[in-house]
């Protein structure tokens, strides 16, 4: 190889080696981090580490009560999420999509929500939400029924329903952008056809627009079940957990074993079994996006 | 019945009654008149839930500790401006708030330096490995590893990061990379290849066809990732709570959490740094809005 190649060569790899080296340090090695951490009881100062095989995983799986509880909690409010919000975003995204006016202001407004931190609105929804001085009591007093007015955040009977109405706040505007970008790339000749063929609105919802979305509708749906099952900021910024294991996810579960009982290889192999949980998840979901192609 | 398709993508109009049916054309008119109506209505009311919680927090940022838990009213009559004052110095916003546009400014120059190098070396280079290195970098993208903060917690910890700038600032440039990679490699990729040739006969060498031809042309897709990394860094909390507990370091949203877990009901105090860590970010959406429509977008539905 001549000297003018290997110059060539070397100022090609110039290029990505900032790159390369960046994940190589940052993301390659955490990954790879977890899992061998998984396998080993270590409180994060300690010069020697204690394999334990697949003790903790063992422990994660069938001891950890509060674990099952925090994945239960989460899924609790995806379900509310995939239903509610993402309901709530395709109603709006079909009345937008219609010829009315103001189309860019309701984009504007509805994803103002998902541009501010969980941090923000947790703590915005926390005043509203208090128990004492909050605004809900008080608009509840207004009306005559104080004896609804309670500590939203803080009874266990109405804190998870509480974090997730913060949350489908938060992320409604999302699923309303996308699916409205979904919603306009279908060709608009194909209502018309459907409609001068004497189509009813139904029909052609169904017939037209579903077909054509699904594909969308499970972008959407994996979305937002990776987003829900990892919240931690609104969490921490209102209930933390409490009351009781009332609001815990799995991200505060693995912060607890981390930060609170600096147990770093227990915490690893939940976030492995977490880990494993959401790409199985996802990976039905993508199974039944294909599937459901096919008889459209 | 007038079907709703009339409000639809704008149609012919077929449904309309002919002419000279004067009562037809009225109640046609009436009915679209009234559904249009609910559909600004039930629109309307949603807009009005988004934006008045943030209404809520200005107005309570402007009462007094004493006012705030009586004065029920959305519009503050003498407002306490002095309390952006004492949040800004007291209660220490004003630091935080020049770290995050550090840590903002930081990261966004660090994702588009390294992205934009590596995506055009992966669009117009030949090296051996590109494939295989692309789907690496790429993957970070798709595969969720809830717990590998930990690992990245010890990484920064052996390497002497921890409760450093750097060590805030590096991990998230990690992170906006696979994005930044992959938006930019499609945008080079659907660039002309002419102009660049025309630069490499005028001399240029690889460097400076990336840097005078290939990166200006990129602009718009530059500021998707611009607004983008923005976002993500300005609201990023997990990552500050583990690296960060210096106060003298704390980006806004670590600093609210701390001043929030110190007063606990200084709500205007609060309410007030609140909204002091929204208007950047806010006023930053509303000048770039048509970017980020079509940051999510692309990103979402060319998966």
């Amino acid at each position: 190889m001549n000297w003018s190649r290997f110059k060539d060569a070397c100022t090609t790899y110039l290029f990505i080696v900032p790159a390369v080296l960046l994940f190589s340090v940052f993301s390659l090695y955490p990954f790879l981090k977890v899992f061998q951490l998984s396998v080993f009881e270590w409180d994060g100062i300690a010069r020697s580490m204690q394999f334990v095989g697949l003790e903790n995983f063992r422990t994660g799986l069938f001891h950890d009560t509060s674990w099952w509880i925090s994945m239960r909690n989460a899924g609790v409010v995806t379900l509310l999420a995939l239903t509610l919000q993402n309901g709530l975003a395709l109603a709006l995204a079909m009345i937008v999509d219609r010829d009315i006016r103001g189309k860019n202001f309701y984009r504007v407004v509805f994803y103002l929500p998902p541009v501010l931190s969980g941090i923000v609105v947790g703590l915005v929804w926390n005043w509203i939400f208090d128990g004492s001085h909050g605004l809900l009591n008080h608009a509840l007093a207004a009306m005559g029924l104080e004896r609804w007015a309670r500590a939203w955040l803080a009874e266990p009977e109405t804190a998870l329903f509480s974090v997730a109405v913060i949350h489908m706040w938060k992320g409604f505007g999302w699923g309303f952008v996308i699916l409205l970008a979904g919603l306009q790339a279908i060709p608009r000749e194909l209502n018309e056809a459907a409609y001068v063929d004497g189509a009813s609105e139904w029909q052609i919802f169904r017939k037209i627009t579903v077909p054509l979305m699904l594909p969308v509708f499970f972008l959407v749906s994996i979305l937002t079940v990776l987003g829900t099952m990892q919240i931690y900021d609104i969490i921490a910024s209102t209930t933390n957990g409490g009351p009781g294991y009332h609001t815990e996810v799995p991200i505060t579960r693995i912060l607890a074993a981390m930060v609170g009982s600096s147990r770093f290889g227990y915490a690893c192999s939940l976030g492995v079994l977490f880990g494993v949980i959401l790409l199985a998840v996802s990976m039905v979901q993508l199974r039944l996006s294909k599937w459901s192609q096919r008889f459209s | 019945m007038v079907p709703a398709i009339q409000l639809n993508k704008p149609l012919v109009m077929p449904a309309r009654p002919a002419q000279g049916v004067q009562w037809q054309r009225w109640l046609y008119r009436i009915k679209r008149w009234v559904l249009l109506a609910f559909a600004h209505a039930f629109c309307l009311s949603i807009a009005a839930g988004c934006v008045f919680p943030l209404a809520w927090m200005v107005s309570s940022s402007l009462k007094t500790q004493s006012t705030i838990f009586s004065d029920m009213s959305l519009w503050v009559s003498r407002p306490h401006w002095g309390n952006y004052y004492e949040a800004w110095t007291r209660g220490h916003f004003g630091q935080f708030f020049f770290n995050s546009l550090f840590y903002t400014l930081a990261v966004v120059v660090g994702v588009i330096a390294i992205s934009s190098l590596a995506a055009y070396a992966f669009s117009r280079l030949k090296f051996p490995g590109k494939n295989i290195l692309f789907i690496l970098l790429i993957s970070t993208m798709m595969i969720p590893i809830p717990g590998s903060f930990i690992a990245l917690y010890v990484l920064l910890v052996k390497l002497d990061l921890i409760n450093t700038r750097l060590g805030y600032i590096l991990p998230q440039v990690n992170g906006g990379l696979a994005l930044g990679i992959f938006l930019l490699k499609t945008f080079f990729d659907k660039l002309p290849q002419d102009l660049e040739d025309a630069a490499r006969i005028d001399g240029c060498n690889k460097f400076q066809v990336y840097w005078n031809v290939a990166l200006p042309l990129a602009k718009p897709a530059l500021a998707v990732l611009v607004v983008f990394n923005a976002l993500a860094v300005w609201n990023e909390y997990l990552l500050a709570m583990l690296v960060l507990s210096d106060r003298s370091l704390m980006p806004l949203q670590r600093g609210l959490m701390v001043f929030q877990g110190a007063h606990l009901t200084q709500y205007p105090l609060l309410m007030a740094g609140i909204a002091i860590s929204i208007i950047p970010i806010v006023t930053l959406y509303f000048l770039m809005q048509r970017y980020i429509v079509a940051g999510i977008t692309a990103g979402a539905l060319k998966m």
